[in-house]
């Protein structure tokens, strides 16, 4: 089992497409989960108190808005643990965790950094045609992870 | 309370992820207001923000225009807006200025826009939100044009306490002291303002507090209005400078943060509070009228006899204004230019950081302590290339809209 970072990390259809090819999705839904499932935290909507801008600090320097490095910290752990990616370029709108386009490209950016992980990069489908493609490209990506390394299997 | 809460839509980008969302939801409990996140279907989105223009990156502020323009469309119901989005991004500055001249121009509803940082606290945000409310809620008392009776007021600011006794419209006692302890220092200014008009605490009708101490203020003479300073400075600043009808622009600079404040009919529309330093405020002006070893009152004078364009000044930070301000004098510049370059600077600064955030409408009326500083006034009516009216009594701004509004309450007593 690999652990793949998804991007847009609010997105189901990765994140199922990961776990059907028995893997480990790393995306927000999981973060998430970890912060509302925690007793003792009080800042709704999400529980994130003023203490994760500041381990965000980790991943985007002061001079960055909050809101980033807040987010950060919810995506920088988890590219750090990623032993592999996949990303979805010009994905449709995305709220949430996602919506700060500054952020999105400093995530984006912070896996590409990862040279050392397998990533595979597409764009996100616009005709039936090229659905049936990207899905293919998904799953022959994901069936060639290796187990144990991460990397891509001979 | 038994009211009705005040439903504040919310447009926002970030606060969950910074941590404050827990303030703003705190600030808005304390003033009994609720805040709602408008609703919009996915498919209106693409629509909304396309027909507004502004090509905005983050999906969190394409939501914040599209909820915007349910709100001026009127498919979602609010008494008030609150825009808010992270410090130092500029895109969310772009679409935050933009949303607020939007409602402002295409509805009714008063709007506040402020940027927050993770250390943004609930006590940051009640006075704005408190002004939201008052907007909302008492639109009937905002709109009283004189004062009957005779009432109190009292303005407890962060630099100074002020007392007005006011009698059938009139001003007949005032009362000034710098503020020291908070009780003190309002019984002080009371007992002066009440000696002026010749008349004894009993005679009172209403009372009425503002500023930062107005609450434990307004327990100890058991007020019948203790309302922020926003809605009542700009109340008071119509009624002194007899604009009470129409557009004006107020603008205050305290001693600890400022004011601009657009206003209609006497009821403010939009606003901003804070500078993001004391350099922006009447403190740098204070700290420099001392290394210049004048009283506060000599430096309008002294910076009026000044040019402010020969000594580089830059009060963004009240620490390296100071630093150019100790350069300045060491480099053998007059105290007269000195004294208009902290002037210029100031007002510099308030215009660039807050008067771009509303829109400046003329009359431009200055009031506080700080429009008695004649360079000041002088520099900001530059900048903003218009007359500046800064009525009597100016300084006693607070005081006058709470003897005013409080005016309002007399039947009740």
């Amino acid at each position: 089992m690999v652990k793949v970072f998804i991007y847009p990390s609010t997105s189901l259809i990765l994140s199922d497409m990961v776990e059907r090819f028995g893997h480990n999705p790393l995306g927000a839904a999981i973060a998430i989960r970890e912060r509302i499932q925690t007793p003792g935290f009080d800042s709704p909507p999400l529980q994130m108190t003023p203490e994760d801008p500041k381990k965000g600090l980790k991943y985007a320097a002061v001079e960055v808005p909050s809101g980033v490095r807040g987010r950060m910290a919810l995506f920088g752990p988890m590219i750090e643990e990623a032993e592999a990616a996949i990303i979805i370029n010009d994905s449709d709108l995305a709220f949430g965790c996602m919506g700060c386009a500054r952020t999105n490209e400093l995530v984006k950016f912070s896996i590409r950094k990862r040279k050392e992980i397998p990533i595979l990069e597409l764009k996100y489908p616009s005709s039936e045609e090229e659905g049936i493609a990207f899905v293919g490209a998904i799953k022959e990506f994901l069936e060639g992870l290796s187990k144990n390394t991460g990397g891509m299997e001979e | 309370m038994s009211e009705q809460p005040v439903r504040v839509a919310q447009l926002s980008c970030g606060p969950e992820h910074s941590g404050v969302q827990k303030e703003i939801y705190d600030a808005a409990a304390m003033v009994n207001a609720e805040m709602f996140f408008p609703d919009v279907a996915l498919s209106d989105i693409q629509s909304a923000y396309d027909e507004f223009g502004l090509e905005a990156r983050s999906a969190d502020l394409k939501l914040a225009i599209a909820r915007a323009k349910a709100l001026v469309d009127g498919s979602v119901d609010a008494d008030a807006v609150f825009i808010a989005t992270c410090f130092r991004c500029s895109e969310a500055a772009i679409v935050r200025n933009e949303l607020r001249h939007y409602i402002h121009n295409n509805s009714k509803l008063p709007v506040v826009s402020y940027s927050f940082t993770e250390r943004t606290t609930s006590g940051t945000l009640l006075t704005r939100m408190e002004a939201l409310t008052t907007i909302a809620r008492r639109r009937a008392l905002l709109a009283r044009e004189k004062q009957v009776g005779i009432t109190l007021g009292i303005d407890s600011g962060s630099s100074t306490t002020k007392a007005i006794v006011m009698k059938d419209n009139e001003i007949v006692g005032t009362g000034w002291t710098p503020t020291t302890a908070v009780l003190e220092s309002a019984e002080t200014v009371v007992n002066s303002a009440l000696e002026e008009a010749g008349i004894s605490m009993s005679d009172i009708e209403a009372i009425g507090t503002t500023g930062y101490g107005r609450f434990l203020i307004g327990q100890k003479f058991n007020a019948d209005l203790i309302q922020e300073e926003l809605t009542v400075n700009s109340k008071g600043a119509v009624y002194l400078a007899d604009k009470q009808r129409g557009e004006a622009t107020v603008i205050d600079i305290g001693g600890m943060d400022n004011k601009a404040i657009s206003v209609q009919d006497g009821i403010p529309g939009t606003f901003t509070m804070g500078g993001i330093c004391a350099g922006a405020s009447g403190r740098f002006l204070e700290m420099t009228a001392k290394r210049l070893g004048v009283d506060i009152t000599a430096l309008g004078p002294l910076a009026m006899k000044g040019l402010s364009k020969t000594v580089p000044m830059n009060s963004y930070c009240i620490v390296f204004g100071t630093q150019s301000l100790v350069n300045a004098l060491a480099e053998g510049h007059t105290k007269e230019d000195v004294a208009a370059a902290a002037c210029r600077s100031v007002a510099e600064q308030v215009f660039e950081q807050q008067l771009q955030e509303v829109d400046i409408k003329e009359p431009v009326i200055m009031v506080g302590g700080t429009s008695l500083i004649e360079g000041l006034v002088n520099e900001m009516g530059r900048l903003l290339q218009t007359e500046i009216v800064v009525p009597h009594h100016s300084q006693y701004i607070g005081s006058v809209g709470s003897a005013l509004l409080a005016s309002g309450f007399i039947k009740d007593r």
